[in-house]
């Protein structure tokens, strides 16, 4: 190809993606990068940066890390165990939940219905987060409606503190990613060659070996990209722990906007956030190895 | 196949319950929009009053005209950038192409309380003042992301052999977009603004970092009022939000299923 | 200024990394013929079409068109259309719409497209069909509005991809004749790219067959049938019917050769052959025949042969034979009369291969890389 026609065709894509990398590399990548200096920082009494006398002393002497360090104390620790299992619990309920009607959906059920039960579950997907978390709120409350139902029936003759504890804080993350794992386990699922399914059964495998010999490895696929749909942002989540949940349930998102509107250390809350980042882009990285290795579809 | 009849009759009626689990909290919430109690669980008789005294708060309407002035905008901007990098992507090689894919995804992975601290800190740094105008900054980077797979989506089938006719034709490269490609992408286009509207008007936790005093948006004053108390209106302006909703993924969803000028080589 | 030539190139090379899909290829299309580009997937015809057309940029070479060097001109300013594989009709667009849309970049007034187009539709037997869509058409009739949208522009050459490839047997053939007579009527020069050598012989005036990028063979269409230039023409157009042998002795337009399998025949003389060289040549399958006795004192290459296999074919029977040497050889025969099951000729007999000197060919270069 000439020159002159090989630039050309190089070209056109770079001027095509130049506005996404100006709006995203000012607006997203470049304030993270502050971020990640600032975490190396110190709140000075006003909530801003101090300033810092010899640069050189400050990194040698290790003090750089003061708010990495920091964060290894006991009492953040504990908050980072709790946003570590109240996802995986999250992930783990969403799961199991959801693999019998992404199955019923995607296999069982009348192919003309198809349409209507994915878009019944779709709905909820698009629907406000907040909404949906606010929906519990109303229903876990003393005055709320649970309460009342457990009241009305002799059940129990005081109201429950059903809310603002663990307990709430997961019903509202389960509630709120489940159709994060049943929209991409549905897509896996399928694609599945039922005549895969009967062949096992025709080689002489019980249903429930088929399962796990068949369907579970032929979903997985699914399964990987919903953990990650429900895991990842199950991580850094704010909203439910922050509505639900009481101070017994700071998770590390509550954290970092704790130490941003309230406790005005940025330094202190950007190196959480950047924790957060870390594991999260971890788990990215190696979702990215395992769909690489498979060769599946990409969205971009 | 006998098996999977009884098999499937279990599946259907535990699908059922999966699917009253996922909609009883959001009927719930409708149902006592309507409901005349202030003490909001004791069923007292069906009103509008709630949706009436949404129409005279002000704050809520102020907060609703800034989530529509902010959505607007922002899905504005983020619909041209994205669907020239989902061109830029779909069909061009360049340099660079697979650090663009992502730094897409990032916006999608990074968790939001990150890049809202990250960005009151950027704006911060620049000494820029919090207003309506950060938040459709902020907006414009997610959305961007998600117009961009929408239509590229849309672009993956689509049949290049329809442009070089076009070409062949005698229609120059901008003509040939014009006439060809755009109509042929517009569904996902439309499909791609949607989505980028709806999630913004959604967004609390990166919007509650960057909007100023006066730049409130509908989910910030909902989440104002939640923290003050459960009040009947917040049922109904969430019941409103909810109608909403539903008919912007009708729509979208009817536009995506609209055939795309795909490949015929099947064979 | 009205050259002989419709379209000329010269060395024309397009390269993807290190392979080249086109190989330094030079070739000169007369005007108003009809000519095809004939040869495997992969041989670069494709590729070929698609610089004429300035869909690809050749690494090295030119086309010309009419005299005008337009290498590097892009599709929308050469006067040439093209038809694509599968038709690319804009399914946004009707029929009508299709076959107006190039009418406006050549000057023609948007008062006039109607008219324009049910010309070109009645053309085409397309004649009402303006208002439907593509998606509501079958394929010989999307094929058809293709083609009406690429004739609307009257170009001075008509590129045709594999057009044909998407139809059932029958309709490629009734469409095969009609493409034939659409362009003897219009006079355009048609340039047709295809696999089917079939088909390239029904419709072609001349032929270029293509192998691994470069052109093997590039002759009136029945002189590529009779006469193959090379080993792969021969394999192609189904000639494989391989005999090798050494020139014993040459005199004007004749020679005499000893086969390797033994025995003496009289050749047509390949020019600038020498006593003693190896040669190579072929008969068509259908210009054998097999006699129970030796006619060589006739002057009548008689070769000796055992028969390993007969496949009927209803109106005609395929033989394999092979020779002394262990070549086999394939005869093509019309049932003239009646098939017998018990024929002259058993499988595992004996008979004897002949021609007719003058339908032999003399291949040139090697054996096929």
């Amino acid at each position: 190809m000439s020159v002159r026609a090989s630039v050309r065709e190089r070209s056109a894509g770079t001027w095509l993606a130049l506005p996404t990398w100006v709006t995203l590399g000012l607006f997203f990548l470049l304030p993270l990068a502050i971020l990640f200096v600032i975490s190396f920082g110190q709140r000075d009494t006003y909530g801003g940066l101090k300033p810092i006398a010899d640069l050189g002393a400050y990194i040698l002497s290790g003090k750089f890390l003061a708010n990495y360090a920091r964060s290894l104390h006991p009492i953040y620790l504990q908050i980072f165990w709790r946003s570590v299992w109240m996802a995986v619990v999250t992930t783990a309920v969403c799961l199991v939940v959801s693999f019998p009607i992404a199955y019923y959906i995607a296999v069982a059920a009348p192919p003309r219905r198809r349409n209507l039960l994915l878009g019944l579950v779709v709905v909820p997907f698009w629907t406000s987060f907040l909404i949906r978390t606010y929906a519990w709120m109303f229903i876990l409350r003393t005055e709320g409606l649970l309460n009342r139902l457990l009241l009305a029936t002799g059940l129990t003759n005081q109201p429950l503190e059903l809310l603002y504890n663990h307990f709430a804080v997961l019903i509202g993350m389960i509630y709120g990613e489940l159709p994060f794992m049943i929209l991409p386990l549905f897509a896996s699922l399928e694609k599945l060659d039922l005549s895969l399914l009967e062949a096992s059964a025709d080689l002489g495998a019980a249903s429930r070996s088929t399962f796990w010999r068949v369907t579970v490895p032929l979903a997985m696929p699914g399964i990987v990209a919903g953990v990650i749909l429900v895991f990842v942002p199950s991580l850094g989540q704010f909203i439910v722990s922050d509505l639900l949940g009481g101070a017994k349930t700071i998770l590390a998102g509550n954290l970092v906007q704790n130490q941003f509107a309230i406790a005005r250390n940025k330094p202190f809350g950007s190196a959480v956030a950047f924790e957060i980042t870390a594991v999260v882009l971890a788990l990215l990285f190696f979702y990215a190895l395992y769909t690489r290795r498979r060769g599946e579809d990409v969205l971009l | 196949m006998k098996k999977r009849h009884g098999g499937s009759r279990a599946l259907a009626a535990y699908s059922a319950l999966v699917y009253v689990f996922l909609y009883a909290p959001i009927a719930i919430l409708v149902l006592f929009s309507f409901n005349r109690a202030r003490q909001t669980a004791v069923w007292e008789g069906w009103t509008l009053d709630w949706y009436r005294s949404l129409a005279g708060d002000d704050l809520i309407l102020g907060s609703l005209k800034n989530s529509l002035i902010v959505g607007v905008v922002s899905t504005a901007i983020a619909v041209v950038v994205g669907t020239l990098v989902a061109l830029a992507l779909g069909r061009h090689r360049f340099r660079g192409e697979g650090a663009t894919r992502g730094l897409l995804y990032l916006p999608v992975i990074i968790p939001e309380v990150v890049f809202g601290a990250a960005l009151v800190t950027f704006f911060g740094a620049l000494a820029m003042r919090l207003s309506l105008l950060t938040v459709i900054i902020a907006h414009v980077v997610f959305c961007v992301s998600y117009v961009a797979i929408v239509v590229r989506a849309r672009l993956a089938g689509f049949d290049r052999s329809l442009e070089e006719a076009a070409l062949d034709l005698g229609a120059r490269p901008l003509a040939t977009f014009w006439r060809v490609t755009l109509p042929l992408i517009a569904p996902g286009i439309v499909a791609g603004a949607l989505l980028s509207f709806t999630i913004s008007i959604d967004d609390y936790v990166i919007t509650s970092f960057v909007a100023g005093v006066g730049a409130t948006t509908l989910p910030l004053q909902i989440y104002s009022m939640l923290k003050v108390g459960v009040t009947p209106e917040v049922n109904a302006v969430s019941s409103l939000i909810l109608l909403f909703t539903i008919v912007m993924i009708t729509i979208a969803t009817r536009l995506q299923q609209q055939p795309p000028a795909a490949r015929e080589d099947v064979s | 200024m009205p050259t002989e030539n419709s379209v000329e190139i010269r060395s024309l090379t397009k390269r993807f990394g290190d392979v080249a899909a086109v190989d330094a290829v030079s070739l000169d299309i007369r005007r108003g013929e009809f000519f095809s580009l004939l040869g495997p997937s992969g041989c670069g015809k494709t590729t070929l079409l698609r610089m004429i057309g300035g869909f690809e940029l050749p690494t090295e070479g030119a086309v010309l068109i009419d005299g005008e060097d337009v290498t590097w001109t892009p599709p929308y300013r050469r006067p040439v259309n093209m038809v694509f594989q599968h038709y690319a009709l804009f399914p946004h667009l009707t029929v009508g719409d299709n076959v107006a849309f190039g009418m406006r970049y050549r000057g023609i007034a948007r008062s006039d497209e109607p008219r324009r187009v049910a010309d070109a539709l009645a053309l085409l037997q397309l004649t009402g069909y303006e208002a439907r869509k593509p998606d509501q058409l079958s394929g010989g009739q999307r094929q058809r509005v293709a083609l009406a949208r690429a004739l609307a522009l009257e170009p001075e050459v008509l590129l045709l991809d594999e057009p044909l490839g998407a139809l059932d047997q029958k309709l490629r053939k009734e469409v095969q004749v009609q493409l034939k007579h659409l362009q003897r009527s219009l006079g355009i020069t048609f340039v047709f790219v295809t696999h089917d050598q079939e088909e390239a012989l029904t419709m072609s005036d001349r032929i270029a067959v293509m192998s691994r990028g470069r052109v093997e063979q590039m002759d009136d269409a029945a002189k590529i049938f009779e006469r193959p230039a090379t080993d792969f023409v021969a394999n192609f157009m189904g000639a494989a019917n391989f005999f090798t042998g050494s020139a014993v002795a040459v005199s004007g337009d004749t020679m005499r050769a000893k086969l390797r399998a033994g025995g003496e025949v009289r050749l047509p003389a390949a020019g600038g052959t020498r006593e003693g060289e190896e040669i190579r040549f072929v008969v068509r399958p259908e210009k054998l025949s097999l006699r129970a006795r030796d006619l060589s004192v006739r002057g009548v290459p008689s070769v000796p042969v055992t028969i390993e296999d007969r496949v009927y074919q209803g109106a005609s029977t395929v033989w394999v034979v092979r020779d002394a040497a262990d070549e086999r050889f394939t005869v093509f025969e019309q049932n003239a009369t009646p098939f017998d099951e018990v024929g002259r000729f058993a499988v595992g007999g004996k008979a004897f291969l002949c021609w007719n000197p003058q339908h032999a060919v003399v291949l040139r270069g090697g054996p096929a890389r």
